[in-house]
């Protein structure tokens, strides 16, 4: 009554609306988008669908990938932070089925008091279930249950050529796998399936060990592996090829018994100046960091949310990095060749611009659960750098030899700038991709990497 | 390294106590697919009331239906009915009489907002502007007022608008039904106190619904989840009688009212 039958007796306006300004989390391209498409229902999808020109569209959600795979420069998007409601759930199994747009943290706000908890998340809440599909996000317990794609067990996929196609592992198995993934490519998600995972309540049983070595690193990494479900590290990237830094491992803990009310943290309200972001102050940062952790060392029941995800506690913490934002680097090497590892730590240290968050982990070796999932076995690296111009894409030009030549891989959802050629090195089966691509579908990232439409 | 933080904390999720101390149990939306409602809605879903939805599609309703009990709603009843439509609200209140019998709130959230060029060019438009935004609100209204005041209890509360407080050149027909519904509303207040009825006026400023996407600077508009909070909050302290939402607007309109008509009428916004 109220929206609806406004917006269809409204005419349309004569110019077109001003373009809201969509960025992605790193800040990094600013580019304009001829519209974008908020959709409160998933009835309206089909006719956005439907009106669009091919190669115009794309589903965006809550723009925390950091460069411009969630981009369609000189395009439309699709919002679907409206399209967030729960359609079922069932309280015996924990099957959820979620809307595409739902965040990850609505998810833990109304499931974590029933029992359950994210089968997998990544280091924020501030993601949707379409965003964390279409990525296949991993998360800390990625040795011991895959990426978040491993947990979806059906998915209904608004396409414009053939309307709603229901995937699982049955009907268009080929499909769910291209959805998981497909950097939303393949359609609007519509609703999926997700296996939640039942826990005792909001408490980790946390450890953080210091280490000042790889080798102590992966020592550690091994060893923690049978025994925890959740293993990351924490990098001072300033220290060369012997790096120091604090490992994280954690278990979910027995009732605690505690209430747990999370309270929305600070928020950085603007930019900060650029000069206040040097080596120096981010050396300190890190040694600081460094110091009061290794001193902490030692096992604690933390809160899930301070353990899962410490960043979320500032709110806008990419304005850190002030007015041009910043790019992220995250690859992956081989566990054979260390030695890659550690020329790649030794060029970052060496170019003093790296940042304060170095984050290391090791990588399980489930199958990967789409075509083009980033995940593989291997050390897994990923860095902030702030945007500084043509010396920082140089400097990660330089790194993308090391991982190119290492037989490694880019993380689409962290990139603004990766040549086809690391791509195609990344995926070597992209092609086998493409017939599932939705013809309406585009992306700024999909047109740079493939020279494609 | 230092750094300016503005400071925001307040708890994310609802507090059940909230239902305790309110008499707010039971919920009528009317107009339950608008945007602000679904924002009040999960809100009131969180505190474990019950609720009944009215909107026109069967389809949205089951999906809200679904949403809202699994995030923690005691009962979700839905009516699919055409609220534009005074015809229909008899079955209207006789489906609430029959199931839902002993609501104690019920808030009238739908609305409708043409193109201003629209209304002055064509009478259709604009009778169907006061019909969705005046004639029906009113008539409705009218339903749950007798019942309420019947039984000496209760709340009614509606969502007009900042809009309705003066007349301007850019949105006077949506202005004048909004303001028409809140003198509606001033009066009704009146004849329900003695009653104990209390009734509330929402007055909210522009808010990012799909109502507005299509206005230039909604980016900048109020954020839904924001505005709802403090309805629900009027609703459960039944105060105040006219609740400006965001804040800011209560003030912004008194400044406004006070401009003299022979300078306002050159101001073109």
């Amino acid at each position: 009554m109220s929206g609806q039958s406004a917006a269809t007796l409204r005419k349309q306006p004569a110019a077109p609306p001003p373009t809201e300004r969509i960025l992605s989390w790193g800040r990094y391209p600013k580019i304009a988008h001829q519209h974008v498409h908020k959709p409160a229902w998933n009835d309206q999808v089909p006719e956005i669908l439907q009106a669009a020109t091919p190669a115009s569209l794309l589903p965006y959600g809550l723009g925390r990938s950091y460069g411009d795979s969630c981009l369609n420069a000189g395009r439309e998007l699709i919002d679907c932070r409206r399209l967030n409601r729960i359609l079922g759930f069932d309280e015996s199994t924990g099957l959820l089925r979620s809307e595409s747009g739902l965040s990850f943290s609505d998810i833990v706000d109304v499931f974590l008091p029933k029992g359950w908890f994210l089968p997998v998340t990544p280091g924020t809440r501030f993601v949707t279930v379409g965003g964390a599909i279409a990525n296949d996000v991993h998360g800390k317990n990625h040795h011991c249950a895959g990426t978040f794609g491993a947990h979806v067990r059906q998915i209904a996929l608004h396409r414009s050529n053939d309307g709603l196609v229901i995937c699982n592992f049955t009907e268009n198995s080929d499909m769910l796998r291209a959805t998981i993934g497909g950097l939303g490519l393949t359609g609007v998600i519509a609703w999926a399936d997700i296996q939640l995972k039942p826990v005792a309540g909001p408490w980790i049983n946390a450890e953080s060990i210091p280490f000042q070595s790889l080798k102590t690193f992966l020592d550690l990494s091994r060893e923690s592996n049978d025994r925890f479900e959740y293993t990351v590290a924490w990098l001072d990237c300033f220290a060369g090829k012997n790096p120091r830094g604090i490992f994280f491992r954690g278990n979910h803990a027995a009732d605690h018994g505690k209430e747990f009310h999370p309270r929305r943290g600070p928020k950085l309200p603007f930019a900060l100046p650029e000069w206040m972001l040097n080596r120096y102050s981010v050396k300190a940062f890190n040694t600081a960091y460094y110091r009061i952790h290794a001193a902490r060392k030692g096992a604690a029941v933390v809160p899930y949310d301070s353990f899962f995800y410490p960043l979320d506690s500032i709110r806008q913490w990419n304005l850190l990095y002030g007015r041009r934002g910043f790019l992220q680097y995250q690859c992956v090497i081989p566990e054979t060749n260390v030695e890659a590892f550690e020329e790649l730590l030794d060029r970052i240290a060496r170019s003093g611009m790296g940042s304060f968050l170095g984050v290391l982990k090791q990588f399980g070796s489930a199958p990967p659960a789409g075509m083009l999932s980033f995940p593989r076995p291997g050390l897994t690296l990923a860095l902030d750098f702030a945007m500084r111009g043509e010396r920082t894409l140089k400097l990660m030009q330089s790194l993308d030899e090391v991982v190119q030549q290492s037989g490694g891989a880019l993380y689409p959802a962290k990139d603004a700038r990766m040549s086809s050629a690391l791509f195609e090195a990344s995926f070597p089966r992209w092609r086998g991709f493409v017939p599932y691509i939705d013809p309406k579908m585009s992306s700024s990232f999909w047109r740079r990497v493939t020279g494609g439409q | 390294m230092t750094m300016t933080m503005a400071v925001n904390a307040h708890s994310t999720t609802a507090l059940p106590a909230a239902a305790a101390t309110s008499a707010m149990k039971k919920v009528i939306i009317l107009g339950a697919t608008s945007g602000i409602a679904l924002e009040v809605q999960r809100q009131l879903a969180c505190q474990g009331r019950e609720l009944l939805l009215v909107a026109r599609s069967p389809q949205r309703l089951a999906e809200l239906q679904a949403d809202l009990a699994i995030r923690g709603a005691q009962q979700v009843l839905t009516y699919s009915a055409d609220l534009a439509s005074v015809q229909q609200h008899a079955a209207v209140f006789e489906f609430v009489r029959r199931n839902f019998p002993d609501f104690d709130t019920v808030l009238l959230a739908y609305g409708s907002m043409h193109d201003q060029k629209d209304s002055e060019t064509s009478v259709d438009v604009l009778l169907e502007e006061l019909q969705v935004n005046f004639v029906s609100a009113t008539a409705i209204l009218t339903w749950f007022a007798a019942d309420l005041e019947r039984r000496h209890t209760g709340c009614l509360a509606a969502i007009t608008s900042v809009a309705g407080d003066r007349g301007r050149s850019s949105n006077y027909i949506y202005g004048s039904a909004k303001g028409a519904l809140s003198l509606f509303l001033q009066g009704l207040r009146s004849r329900l106190h003695p009653a104990g009825v209390r009734v509330i006026t929402i007055k909210p400023g522009p808010v990012q619904t799909a109502m507005t996407d299509h206005m230039p600077n909604s980016a900048r508009f109020a954020d839904p989840e924001r505005v709802a909070r403090d309805i629900v909050r009027a609703l459960e302290r039944r105060s105040p009688d006219v609740l400006y939402t965001p804040k800011i607007w209560r003030y912004v309109m008194t400044a406004v009212r006070q401009i003299p008509e022979t300078i306002f009428k050159r101001l073109s916004f």
